[in-house]
């Protein structure tokens, strides 16, 4: 395991996993997933919130099994190459706040930074000002981070604590496959636990083995190479360190050259899946989930991994992104094809709001160690 | 000039961040950095690479790490 272990945490690594992501993406919109959406973390938690009930944008319920397969992917690299180390306690509630406005932010662009890489990849143009908007949230993460931003240290945990997110991911798999069906209300219509959409890109999905085992690899991989979207561009502009960034620039070139093999590529602003031309909200989306990933320390890709590895704060922002993907809806904050919803554009102003009172007012306290 | 740097438990990019700084405003000598994740071990021994900086490990218990930075 040596040899494939170094190679991962090369700058190689970095530049396969994109290169796979890239590839896979587009081979799972073939095999069944809604257009540009082979993986996109913030689209899935959000049909994953719909599956579970916690909003009712009928369109978007499906509990895709990616979600999963990306935590257990990253588990079992934890465990076989002994990083799986259970942690937490680093401004828990700040960052579930950061993972429930990325959500927001990325649901007004519609979709995470994977995805408006995708969209790139697959000739959608509305991506560039997304793209855009999430290189400024980023140089606004880093203004706060050289202000001397923190949210402070976190401590070892039980070990217990640490397979909480893998043993959700199964449960999430259990409810996928069982379909279970606890009661009815009095009009005979299905109580839960979980919903599925019959038509809209909730009932787009690839089959369940294929998308399971797609997630797997991506999620191992990713674990080893550390693959992070947003610290790609992080590092490049703070610490001068391109290792990520080459890994972004593969995955864009496998998407654009896979979906040309397929036929999927489609140059242009209009008509595009599941995207909306407003400029000016693609772009302001993405400035407010690129300042709460870049607070957060990743990207919701890399925060699935971290919680993969025991780490219960990555797991707190993922449960954010949760709770913010059925914000979105319930609050009519997500965008459509149509375009921005009626309090979208309200919702990232408040958002960017919150993250800049967090990024500016927390700080490791002096002293400490 | 020799310096002790705490990085346990500092989430990214905090840990290179922070040995980066260090080593730019020393301009050489030793720091000496703790680390409590390989992902961590791996960024700061990076940021070394590229400043010029040798990075040498020794593993502590309980999978923590003291780096030793020199130039």
């Amino acid at each position: 395991m040596a040899f494939p272990s170094r190679l991962l945490t090369s700058r190689w690594g970095a530049i396969l996993t994109g290169a796979v992501i890239g590839v896979l993406a587009p081979v799972l919109v073939r095999w069944g997933n809604p257009g540009n959406m082979g993986v996109c973390v913030a689209c899935f938690t959000r049909d994953v919130a719909g599956a579970l009930g916690f909003h009712r944008a009928a369109a978007v319920q499906y509990l895709r099994p990616e979600i999963a397969g990306l935590i257990l992917g990253s588990l079992a690299a934890a465990l076989l190459f002994r990083e799986f180390r259970p942690r937490g306690g680093s401004s828990p509630l700040a960052r579930f706040l950061l993972g429930l406005f990325a959500a927001i932010g990325a649901l007004v662009f519609l979709g995470c930074p994977w995805r408006a890489y995708l969209r790139l990849g697959g000739g959608d143009w509305n991506a560039i000002p997304g793209i855009l908007g999430l290189a400024a949230g980023v140089g606004l993460g880093i203004l706060c981070l050289r202000r001397g931003f923190s949210l402070g240290r976190s401590q070892g945990s039980p070990k217990a604590l640490g397979f909480v997110m893998p043993a959700l991911a199964l449960g999430l798999l259990a409810l996928l496959v069982l379909a279970p069906l606890f009661g009815r209300d009095a009009a005979g219509l299905p109580t839960g636990p979980v919903f599925f959409s019959a038509k809209g890109p909730g009932s787009q999905h690839a089959p369940l083995w294929i998308a399971l085992a797609a997630s797997l690899a991506i999620g191992f991989l990713a674990q080893r190479s550390r693959f992070c979207s947003v610290g790609a561009v992080r590092d490049l502009i703070l610490l001068r360190d391109g290792q990520m960034f080459y890994g972004l620039v593969a995955l864009v070139a496998a998407a654009a050259l896979t979906n040309g093999a397929l036929g999927q590529f489609r140059a242009g602003f209009a008509g595009q899946p599941l995207a909306h031309t407003a400029t000016l909200w693609n772009f302001g989306g993405m400035v407010l989930a690129g300042l709460a990933f870049t607070l957060a320390g990743g990207c919701p890709g890399r925060q699935l991994f971290l919680s993969g590895e025991g780490d219960g704060d990555a797991a707190v922002f993922s449960l954010g992104l949760l709770t913010g993907a059925a914000v979105a809806h319930n609050f009519n904050l997500a965008s459509s094809a149509a375009g921005p919803a009626p309090y979208g554009p309200a919702s990232v102003l408040l958002g960017l709001a919150v993250c800049a009172v967090i990024g500016l007012t927390f700080r490791e306290p002096a002293g400490a160690r | 000039m020799s310096a002790l740097i705490d990085a346990r438990g500092l989430s990214c990019p905090e840990p290179a961040m922070n040995a980066r700084k260090a080593m730019l405003a020393a301009g050489g000598g030793t720091i000496q950095i703790l680390l409590d994740s390989v992902a961590s071990r791996e960024n700061v021994a990076r940021a070394a690479a590229h400043l010029g900086w040798q990075a040498a490990v020794k593993d502590l218990p309980g999978g923590e790490f003291r780096m030793t930075l020199t130039k």
